[in-house]
């Protein structure tokens, strides 16, 4: 059985691995040294975002056509009456593909943070040179070990799929749909609870104040939100002002309403300034703080873990399923 | 001894039923056609005695165990699915290789033999080969892991007159040669006449009748004679079907006992009129039958 599965997915296999094997060694004698990144935007941007396309590619193109082009051209009706179970002919299946495409993604993912950790840790320490820090959700899913779990996921979903839809082209669009959709819900809905965020109050100063978003209005400009300083290289999740009870406060309460010199291009006045801290501090004496809630730079590697981890568990969740369904095929 | 023993066997397809209280016992040994017009269940019965599906209600055994249920029970059941499906990737010789791998019981002097006596090109892609060929291929597979039954779903559907004789000829020569039980279905009559010695007749999802082709002939006869009413029959002979003229009645009876009533003209059904007249007989107004001669 491992010869017939082998004999056919080594076409789209070795497709792959011939596209990954140049593009490593572009990487690898291209690595930037420090100093300035400047025009290594597009080969930067170009790694982070094949790292997390490969998955999705090894799900529609390895994992959905492996079983649908069996189930169209019928041929599950030869296969399944040699003297081989379907179980151990799925199994196969999965035992070459999902190893191979957990290995090409995690090549990939390794080389590509290996030739971007100059930039990325430069990103760490200072958030003002146009990258982002490693925690943040997309240069998080295109570094470290998280890629080797999204490919065993999208493979073995491909595969799920195709056995529920049986025909290639509606499996492959819904798996994709699914994957993006799962690539959505994670970053936004599970990892900032993975490991819980680091909770900081701040008092809302004007030196603690990094940015005040304002609308127009009537005397001037009415702050609506602000923002404090954060830690550099952290995936900030929250940065927002509560009151003394702590409720979100969205807009600003009226009591700084009129903190704001009208907009004009000359630079404000003392009186100006002195104005912004009285209101603030006014701000600060009614109960106010900014509330900051973030992932700190520290937290790559455990939500690295914990990711594979969790993907890997969803994996071995829909090959279950898979296994199940499979009974009920024809 | 049975190959294939089924008792209440159904299977449902989400609404409809496709086989519904099938019980069947098919002898070994036996070159047993299975007859029926198109979506009567013939697929649906080979699928289940192929473990390809899992039946709704009753039972089925095949060569004392259920099918599919293991590699054992796989190897001894051999399964020609229909339009004879091959990967059109793998070429001929990869096929034989497919087989010596996944079957422990693989015949390979048996399986290069014939490819090389049907004249087909290892080296050829499967896609490639005409249909006859590609048919011969997916029997080739069928007959090399050596199972005690193979079940072949219209294995010469797509075959043009000839190559349908010499499929069907090599088919017998491997049965004589092996001795295993084939169950097969077709919708010509025709071919099964001349391969079959056991015949079941599947009519709108139920079995019909089930016989061995000798004794269904041996207990039907063809009456004819003046227009009458078939109520007058003596208890022992069954109308199986009956057509009146004005002033003449033909009727097709199933009896036991010698016809004695000299008003009838007795004569002796070919198989076709018989399968013919139990599928009309059964409310089928136009079975979908094809007769090839």
């Amino acid at each position: 059985m491992t010869w017939l599965a082998w004999r056919q997915l080594r076409f789209p296999v070795m497709s792959v691995y011939a596209v990954l094997a140049p593009a490593v060694l572009v990487l690898a004698i291209s690595r930037p040294v420090g100093g300035d990144f400047g025009d290594l935007g597009f080969a930067y941007l170009a790694g982070t975002l094949a790292v997390q396309l490969l998955p999705a590619v090894l799900g529609v193109f390895w994992g959905v056509p492996m079983i649908t082009r069996e189930l169209e051209t019928g041929t599950h009706n030869l296969v399944w009456n040699q003297s081989v179970t379907r179980t151990r002919w799925l199994a196969v299946k999965l035992g070459i593909g999902a190893p191979a495409a957990m290995v090409a993604a995690g090549v990939l993912s390794l080389v590509v943070g290996w030739w971007a950790d100059p930039i990325d840790t430069a990103a760490d320490l200072d958030a003002e040179r146009g990258f982002q820090a490693r925690v943040t959700p997309l240069v998080f899913a295109a570094r470290g070990i998280a890629p080797i779990g999204y490919a065993a996921f999208a493979f073995v979903l491909g595969v799920a799929i195709a056995i529920l839809l049986r025909r290639t082209v509606p499996a492959m669009a819904v798996t994709l749909v699914v994957y993006v959709a799962v690539q959505l819900a994670v970053p936004y809905g599970v990892r900032p609870h993975v490991l819980p965020p680091v909770e900081e109050s701040v008092t809302l100063t004007a030196r603690s104040i990094e940015g005040i978003q304002a609308d127009e209005g009537v005397s001037g400009d009415v702050p609506v939100s602000v923002r404090v300083a954060e830690p550099a290289g952290a995936w900030v999740l929250a940065n927002e002002t509560v009151d003394a009870n702590g409720v979100v406060t969205h807009p600003l309460p009226a009591a700084v309403g009129d903190c704001l010199p009208p907009a004009s291009a000359d630079p404000p006045t003392l009186a100006d300034l002195d104005r912004i801290r009285a209101c603030f501090a006014r701000l600060d004496g009614l109960g106010y703080r900014q509330h900051l809630a973030y992932q700190p730079v520290t937290r790559f590697w455990p939500l690295q873990w914990a990711e594979l981890a969790l993907f890997l568990v969803l994996s071995a969740l829909l090959t279950w399923c898979c296994f199940r369904r499979l009974r009920h095929l024809s | 001894m049975s190959v294939l023993r089924a008792r209440g066997l159904g299977k449902k397809y989400k609404r409809r039923w496709a086989l519904t209280g099938c019980t069947l016992d098919v002898p070994a040994g036996r070159v047993t056609g299975l007859v029926g017009p198109n979506g009567a269940g013939k697929s649906t019965l080979l699928g289940l005695a192929a473990g390809m599906l899992a039946p709704s209600s009753g039972t089925i055994e095949v060569c004392g165990g259920v099918p599919g249920s293991g590699p054992a029970q796989l190897a001894k059941v051999g399964f020609v699915a229909q339009n004879t499906p091959v990967y059109p990737n793998l070429t001929v010789e990869e096929h034989l290789r497919l087989g010596a791998r996944l079957n422990p019981g693989w015949d390979d002097e048996l399986a290069r033999g014939r490819v090389a006596r049907l004249g087909l090109d290892p080296a050829l892609a499967a896609g490639k080969l005409s249909g006859g060929q590609r048919a011969q291929l997916a029997l080739t597979l069928g007959i090399a892991k050596r199972p005690e039954l193979l079940l072949l779903d219209e294995p010469v559907a797509s075959l043009d007159p000839l190559a349908r004789r010499e499929f069907l000829g090599d088919l017998m020569a491997a049965v004589a040669e092996h001795g295993l039980s084939v169950v097969m279905s077709s919708h010509l009559v025709a071919d099964l006449e001349r391969v079959c010695d056991h015949l079941v007749v599947l009519v709108d999802s139920r079995v019909r009748i089930a016989g061995d082709v000798d004794e269904l002939l041996a207990t039907h006869r063809r009456l004819t004679g003046p227009r009458r009413d078939l109520d007058t029959l003596p208890a022992d002979q069954r109308v199986v079907a009956a057509s009146h003229t004005e002033r003449q009645t033909t009727a097709l009876v199933r009896t036991e006992a010698p016809i004695l009533d000299p008003a009838w003209d007795v004569g002796e059904p070919g198989l076709e009129d018989l399968i013919l007249a139990y599928l009309t007989a059964s409310g089928v107004e136009r079975p979908a039958l094809g007769v090839v001669r």
